[in-house]
């Protein structure tokens, strides 16, 4: 009894002296979204501020220009409507970059997970192809398709086929053998047994798939048009940097980013569709 | 009828190799119920999916009505201790399924599952997943799904085991049920003596690894049984102390 009661008296100061940070620690943690959004754009204004600021005092505005300036340029964009061209042609390739990918990732990822032979036979040079920078296949491109928007389509799509493709496999990969085995006892042919088991079965990896490659479609046109190319997000960017053009540079990289967070939040929608249709099935 | 002459079967692993069954003669009458029993990973199970046609012997061959199985035999209805529903449809869509892989139009195959259903107990959970089901309910479901197929045999692998006493007698209860209507050949695969009693008219049982056939007996009671009371009569418990003593010595031999 004696040394319980010494070990409280010793444990005490040293609780209440740890309660105060915790407290305001969890009162951090537990702050809800509006004042969160609030705080979220402080940080942005403090960063533009300080970077306004600095901008010509410590560093060369030749460098890093200003906010304002940059600012300026995309209004001069947005309003003599040439910034639109350059934002379609990367969208357009992204998009048709990110279809023709996901569909060949799809396929071939189905068809070489059905077939194990196929899948150790090809292995080796799947894991080389994957081991190349994607970007160093670029020249080939231009080679074969021209300065175009083929070139880019087919940049973006090398980099989210083999994305695609190992979500898929994987997912072939898992599919339960005795759900297939049940199947087969019940006369299944082996084109039931796939659009019945082994494609609802891997849904959610091709998706997990689908989800990690889109930003990659970006990446790819981006690389694309800033290699060989005269229309595009990323030739803007080029060519602002050629005329030594910062506030085009940043201006350019802003629309990029707005770009990337539109495509985030279109994944994030339809994702949170597709997982309460899961929610209801499990 | 099924017969099992000489059969064997090894398996490898990298470079190691095992015999999981051994120089396994057995006939299955048609219409009747067996009982496997054997200690647990004896290769009763492999025994099953050979007569499934699921993969071959490596020696001797298992004949199905006078053919030699190839190929997975479809007149076999397979249930094990795992479920095995398709996760991502509901109840009625799972019961369904045998008949839309048949190519039935979607008005009939669903009738015929709500039928099933109702006749397993399960009216009002058509548009449940496997996830909100029971145990005990999820059982329902495999068996409404197999007997829709309309399998001759049915290869029950432990299918009740996961169940606690009370739901397993109401299972045993509603199978003698089903057989009784439609008198498949049953195949049941059990570690358990009572179960085995009072749902076979022989039982076989199976070594330690590689499987072979220990004995095997008759199970001599009346049908149709009743489920609750059978447990209790005197012939019961004659057949089921006489099976112990022979388990008993078949296992105390193999243990040192």
């Amino acid at each position: 009894m004696n040394s319980d009661h010494l070990l409280d008296r010793v444990d005490q100061p040293a609780e209440t002296a740890n309660a105060k940070p915790r407290r305001r620690r969890r009162r951090l943690e537990e702050v809800g979204t509006p004042v969160m959004l609030l705080l979220q754009a402080a940080v942005g204004v403090a960063f533009l501020v300080l970077w306004q600021l600095l901008s010509g005092r410590l560093i060369s505005e030749f460098l890093i220009s200003t906010p304002l300036a940059i600012l300026g340029r995309l209004w001069g964009w947005i309003v003599a409507g040439s910034i639109f061209p350059h934002l379609w042609a990367t969208v357009e390739a992204t998009l048709l970059g990110f279809a023709i990918g996901s569909v060949l990732g799809v396929l071939g990822g189905v068809w070489l997970g059905l077939s194990p032979f196929l899948s150790r036979l090809l292995n080796p040079y799947i894991w080389a192809f994957n081991a190349l920078p994607k970007v160093a296949l670029a020249p080939l491109f231009i080679l074969w398709l021209g300065l175009g928007i083929g070139s880019k389509v087919a940049l973006a799509a090398a980099l989210v086929v083999f994305l695609v493709f190992v979500n898929t496999f994987a997912g072939v990969r898992e599919v339960d053998n005795d759900l297939v085995d049940v199947l087969r006892l019940m006369k299944a042919t082996r084109r039931q047994i796939l659009a019945k088991v082994v494609l609802p079965s891997a849904t959610s990896w091709i998706f997990t798939g689908l989800k990690t490659a889109l930003p990659y479609a970006l990446i790819g046109t981006i690389m694309g048009e800033m290699i060989a190319s005269s229309r595009g997000l990323g030739y803007l960017i080029q060519r602002s940097g050629s005329e030594f053009d910062t506030a085009g540079v940043f201006a350019a990289l802003t629309v990029i980013a707005a770009l990337a967070v539109v495509f985030n939040e279109a994944v994030n929608l339809v994702q949170s569709r597709l997982e309460g249709w899961k929610v209801v099935s499990r | 009828m099924i017969e099992l002459q000489d059969i064997g079967k090894t398996f490898s692993k990298g470079a190691q190799t095992f015999r999981a069954v051994q120089n396994v003669n057995v006939r299955v009458d048609p219409q009747s119920v067996v009982a496997f029993i054997g200690p647990s990973g004896c290769g009763k199970s492999t025994l099953l999916n050979m007569i499934a046609g699921l993969y071959p012997p490596s020696e001797g061959r298992v004949r199905y009505n006078g053919r030699t199985v190839g190929d997975v035999n479809t007149d076999v209805g397979y249930m094990t201790q795992k479920d095995n529903l398709l996760p991502w449809r509901a109840v009625l869509d799972n019961v369904a399924l045998p008949l839309e892989l048949a190519g039935w139009p979607p008005a009939k195959r669903y009738d015929a599952a709500r039928a099933m259903l109702a006749h397993v107990g399960l009216d009002g959970f058509e548009q449940k997943f496997s996830s909100e089901l029971s145990g005990g309910m999820r059982k329902r479901v495999c068996l409404a799904r197999m007997l829709l197929h309309g399998p001759q045999v049915l290869l029950l692998d432990e299918p009740f085991a996961a169940l606690d006493p009370q739901l397993r007698i109401a299972m045993h209860d509603l199978l003698l049920k089903l057989w009784a209507e439609n008198r498949q050949t049953i195949i049941l695969v059990t570690h358990d003596l009572m179960e085995a009693i009072t749902l076979a008219d022989r039982i076989v049982v199976f070594s330690k690894r590689p499987a072979r056939v220990a004995f095997e007996g008759i199970v001599d009671l009346p049908r149709p049984r009743d489920v609750d009371s059978i447990r209790f009569t005197s012939r019961f418990h004659e057949i089921y102390t006489a099976f112990w003593e022979r388990l008993r010595q078949e296992y105390d031999e193999v243990t040192p």
